[in-house]
């Protein structure tokens, strides 16, 4: 099986802010971290290769230090990486970001499964994984808790809202994968990342892979950016103290008004 | 826009999983006639990859302007214990509120697209909350959501009937969904908008990004529809108008069934005892740690029942064997945002804050007057929970009576 596992560098989104100033996003400081989803998605992609043998390559789209991600991964036991980056690139949004990658993984060659995080965790937004299965032309099976394979078939255990699913899919088909509950992000061992260091790795441009540019960047991306800005501030708490009655009466008075009770 | 190269083979096998019954064989070459809405189907099955859609020549083509109405994308439901029994899925209501606003705002029409094995009247329910028109598709291939099936019919809905805005639950459905269409006819879509508005005739989707610090204002200005998938629980309902009445379109699509191209092998719903599940409840009642026992956390129980609503618990009071994990709200549970979220002896750990901070109304009870809960709940309360809850039981409890 040749898995293609889809990364992203992401800042450490618990820590990010934003002037208020300015609008402007406070990145200095933060640290750059490989998505944790994608990295719950490499693992399982790894754990296949283990039992059934394959090959794991890892795509990437992002600026030169992104290296950092792929390296990452190459270190935790994937075989090949490859970096798309060019200017041509900075400001994609889901659409653009998912044709530049659906393009990157035409190039790599035969593919018969192709792993996502569920969503990265500096947009939330579970847009790209499915927007590279539709340039494709190829199906999708989204939130996955954990992805094996049957003889010939891949099956999957999926969330579905209310509960979740098995389902079989024949190759080629993309997964997104769900960080599953008790997941602790493996490192690699010193030897790991030594060792890492001689895999092939490979930095495409747009030409490389045949994207046309109209579809790219900032200009190719149908969504835009108007503003940003930070959430609003919640007023502080009204708080109360008394009696548990008095306590009972004032909580009972505040579902009365949500009607959330009858008067 | 849609093109038949040399490479055809004349096999024919576009023909029958066509929708709109769009191809016909001349000369054993494949041609499409006007009836092509361009979603896509044909492409997916071609053998020698001979079909090509040209997406940007297509979208140049589009008249922003011809595109008018707003659009809400129903999502059906499994009846819990009732086999085949589908309902609309609360959300959809969220929805057609929301939708219902914009379309005045833009003074067009509001418009649900119902995709069905069988209607089951539920044009009137989509009408008494606000639809003009239903577009329905009915065809027993739609049986259950399935990704090809569905997104196929929903693209060629939107290319037949050109709608200014569609709207999408941001549910597993319309996550799924949403950015197949998207991807598919090169247009614009927000994820998980929490708020929508109408400036200078476009849409304005705003939505959190990293993990809520941050907001933002997205459009769409060059491409139509302006396509957002929309949390749940965010958007009122408005009332219903008993007796108003939408217009249903029927649309006719014929679903080949090798377009299904995942199967499903078995599907769990899991349930409440009330049948309600804590992502979709208006109301969550919540302890942590502050309950001491699973018995005392019990308690929890019978207030939740008394008001409707759904018992969640912090990490903490799961870890200890008070919940069981499936009810844990946070960062590695569930995120919740219902109408009222009663945190009860609840700290208020970052990883639980994350997982309820969208509530409308936060009520926190706890000892400690300096709990970080405090910082998101709207109202806090210092006292004891093992006196105040049972106090809140006794008295609805005598209203019931």
């Amino acid at each position: 099986m040749n898995i293609v596992v889809c990364v992203k560098q992401v800042p450490d989104s618990t820590e990010v802010k934003i002037n208020p100033e300015t609008g402007h996003l406070i990145r200095a400081g933060v640290p750059s971290i490989i998505n944790p989803y994608d990295h719950a998605a490499l693992e399982n992609a790894l754990k296949l290769k283990k039992t059934y043998g394959g090959r794991v390559t890892l795509i990437s789209m992002g600026p030169p230090q992104a290296r950092s991600v792929v390296q990452m991964g190459l270190a935790l036991g994937a075989d090949e990486g490859v970096l798309l980056s060019d200017m041509a690139f900075a400001g994609s949004d889901t659409w653009s970001t998912s044709y530049a990658l659906a393009k990157g993984i035409a190039k790599i060659g035969k593919t018969d499964a192709i792993f996502c995080g569920m969503q990265a965790i500096d947009g939330d937004t579970a847009q790209t994984g499915p927007g590279i299965a539709q340039q494709l032309g190829i199906p999708q099976v989204t939130f996955c808790e954990h992805v094996d394979i049957d003889g010939k078939n891949f099956i999957a255990r999926r969330h579905i809202d209310g509960g979740h699913e098995i389902v079989e899919a024949r190759p080629p088909v993309l997964f997104t994968i769900l960080v599953p509950k008790e997941f602790s992000p493996r490192c690699p061992s010193f030897p790991e990342i030594h060792g890492s260091v001689k895999k092939p790795y490979h930095v495409w441009t747009a030409d490389d892979i045949g994207a046309e540019k109209h579809y790219l960047g900032l200009k190719g991306s149908p969504t835009q950016v108007s503003r940003i800005y930070p959430p609003p501030q919640r007023e502080k708490a009204e708080m109360f103290s008394g009696s548990a009655h008095e306590a009972a009466e004032h909580i009972l008075a505040i579902m009365r008004k949500g009607q959330f009770i009858a008067e | 826009m849609i093109e038949v190269s040399k490479k055809c083979i004349g096999c024919g096998k576009c023909v029958p999983v066509c929708p709109f019954a769009a191809i016909q064989m001349v000369d054993r070459l494949a041609v499409m006639n006007e009836a092509c809405t361009l979603c896509g189907a044909c492409v997916q099955v071609c053998p020698v990859k001979a079909i090509t859609i040209n997406r940007e020549e297509a979208s140049a083509r589009r008249d922003l302007s011809s595109y008018k109405g707003v659009w809400v994308y129903v999502e059906l439901m499994d009846v819990p214990g009732k086999g085949h029994g589908k309902k609309i899925r609360p959300v959809t209501l969220e929805l057609l509120s929301a939708g219902r606003k914009l379309a005045d705002e833009l003074g067009q029409e509001l418009c649900a697209v119902l995709i069905a094995e069988k209607n089951q009247g539920w044009e009137k329910e989509l009408g008494e909350y606000g639809a003009d028109k239903v577009y329905l598709a009915e065809h027993p291939e739609f049986f259950e959501y399935n990704t090809d099936v569905f997104s196929t019919a929903v693209i060629g809905i939107i290319n037949r009937h050109k709608p200014s805005v569609m709207l999408y639950p941001a549910s597993i459905q319309g996550r799924d969904l949403a950015p197949r269409v998207a991807a598919s006819i090169y247009v614009g879509l927000t994820a998980d908008c929490t708020a929508l508005a109408i400036r200078d005739g476009l849409l304005v989707q705003s939505r959190p990004a990293f993990g809520g610090n941050i907001m933002a204002d997205i459009l769409s200005p060059n491409s139509r529809p302006q396509m957002a998938t929309v949390r749940p629980n965010v958007m009122k309902i408005d009332e219903p108008r008993p007796g108003r009445t939408a217009i249903v379109v029927r649309e006719e699509i014929k679903i080949d069934k090798n377009l299904r191209r995942v199967k499903v092998l078995e599907r769990k719903l899991a349930h409440d005892k009330a049948g309600a599940k804590i992502e979709e409840a208006r109301v969550v009642i919540s302890g942590g740690r502050g309950l001491k026992t699973k018995e005392k956390f019990k308690m929890l129980e019978d207030l939740s029942a008394l008001l409707g609503g759904v018992v969640g618990a912090s990490r903490a009071a799961v870890d200890m064997g008070f919940k069981e994990k499936t009810h844990q709200v946070g960062q590695s549970g569930t995120t919740v945002s219902p109408k009222l979220y009663l945190a009860c002896g609840i700290s208020g750990a970052v990883q639980h804050i994350v997982g309820m901070k969208a509530s409308d109304i936060i009520v926190a009870v706890n000892k400690d007057p300096n709990a970080p809960i405090f910082n998101v709940a709207r109202h806090g309360v210092v006292g004891d929970v093992h006196e105040i809850v049972p106090k809140l039981i006794e008295t609805l409890k005598k209203k019931g009576k």
